[in-house]
């Protein structure tokens, strides 16, 4: 599917410019993306290295498999196809954490790290996993206790009732981790 | 609110450090190990993440979404929902820096304690990047087949953006 995605968005994109003729801002766009690309992951790099180092500590004292252990319960129906212990569930557990904090960059390293614990016990390492992908709904529809940016710019615009909009949120972002995690069950469930 | 997000990251850092010590494990050469795996995975992200920014600037800058948006005016003036807000409910799965650079504008324009302004607050609040974190997860582990989870991925986006409007109606009338 995102197979196909990818390749629609740059067709649609450049033909639709050759239509409405705007196809030097399409020109420099080309040259300009992978420029913002590479900004956006020297951006991340700094963060990624010291997490990684910082999270390394916490798996090799045993810190993790702890977490893990603690919130084995809720997490073994998430993904019932990690076994008990597995690394991957103190990651899951610690990204789940920081993202509700509303702290998203400092939620990825361990995102990624519960990507590359799930990776090791995957049959075919070009084929995304169901655990995965579980894992995936549950980031995207980012389940946010305090959206830290969204508050900021209130702040910056303003606002006279920064968090009213919490509540809200927290109700739309369950909703969503809900209908998402509803889908990939059911898809689970069909495909078996 | 502010202080208690403040804190969390240097208490989760200490902790770890304390734990680790208690442990009796070496500290410095686990840090170290670890970040050299933290380079090795953000060179293996790289390619994905160019690979999903090329792909959605080059549409975000064609403005073919403005054409597209003109068939979903009826029903957004149907349910008597603000049009302004539409651009950001389209974009907030597939461009974060988007969303987020239209939601600034709005709250310039209409103020964050409007209806749009709150609207945008609890959109850009309620989901995540779908198209951005998958670039980045199944990139770094360099999965190609990614199976059902843009369409998993794109429904927990849609549950949000609906029940933002929803929840948004309700509270605020």
């Amino acid at each position: 599917m995102i197979n196909i995605l990818w390749g629609v968005l740059i067709v649609i994109g450049i033909v639709y410019s050759f239509v409405t003729g705007n196809i030097t801002t399409i020109n420099n766009e080309i040259i300009l993306s992978s420029k913002s690309a590479l900004d956006m992951i020297l951006e991340m790099l700094p963060i990624l290295v010291l997490w990684m180092g910082l999270m390394k500590i916490a798996e090799e004292s045993g810190l993790l498999k702890k977490l893990a252990n603690l919130f084995y319960p809720i997490l073994s129906k998430l993904f019932p196809s990690l076994p008990k212990g597995n690394p991957a569930l103190g990651y899951i557990a610690s990204n789940v954490a920081v993202n509700m904090m509303g702290l998203g960059s400092a939620a990825t390293p361990f995102g990624l790290k519960a990507m590359e614990e799930m990776q090791k016990i995957n049959p075919d390492k070009k084929c995304a996993t169901e655990a995965m992908i579980t894992f995936l709904v549950l980031n995207t529809s980012g389940i946010t206790l305090i959206p830290t940016t969204v508050i900021s710019l209130r702040l910056l615009n303003g606002s006279a009732n920064l968090t009213e909009i919490v509540l809200p949120s927290i109700i739309a972002t369950t909703i969503a981790s809900i209908g998402g995690l509803t889908l990939d069950y059911l898809i689970r469930r069909k495909n078996r | 609110m502010n202080i208690i997000s403040s804190a969390i990251i240097p208490i989760i850092v200490i902790f770890i450090i304390f734990y680790g010590y208690r442990k009796k494990i070496n500290i410095y050469d686990s840090f170290l190990k670890g970040a050299k795996e933290g380079l090795v995975s953000t060179f293996n992200i790289f390619p994905s993440l160019l690979a999903m920014v090329f792909a959605i600037n080059i549409f975000l800058k064609s403005n073919f979404i403005e054409f597209a948006l003109g068939f979903l005016k009826p029903l957004f003036n149907f349910l008597k929902i603000p049009l302004e807000i539409l651009p950001m409910a389209i974009l907030r799965p597939i461009s974060g820096s988007s969303s987020l650079a239209i939601m600034n504008n709005l709250f310039a324009s209409f103020g964050p304690d409007s209806l749009i302004g709150r609207l945008a607050s609890v959109i850009q609040g309620c989901t995540d990047t779908t198209f951005y974190v998958m670039a980045l997860y199944f990139g770094s582990v360099k999965i190609i087949k990614t199976r059902y989870a843009l369409k998993a991925g794109l429904f927990a986006d849609l549950c949000g953006i609906v029940s933002a409007f929803v929840v948004v109606k309700i509270f605020f009338g």
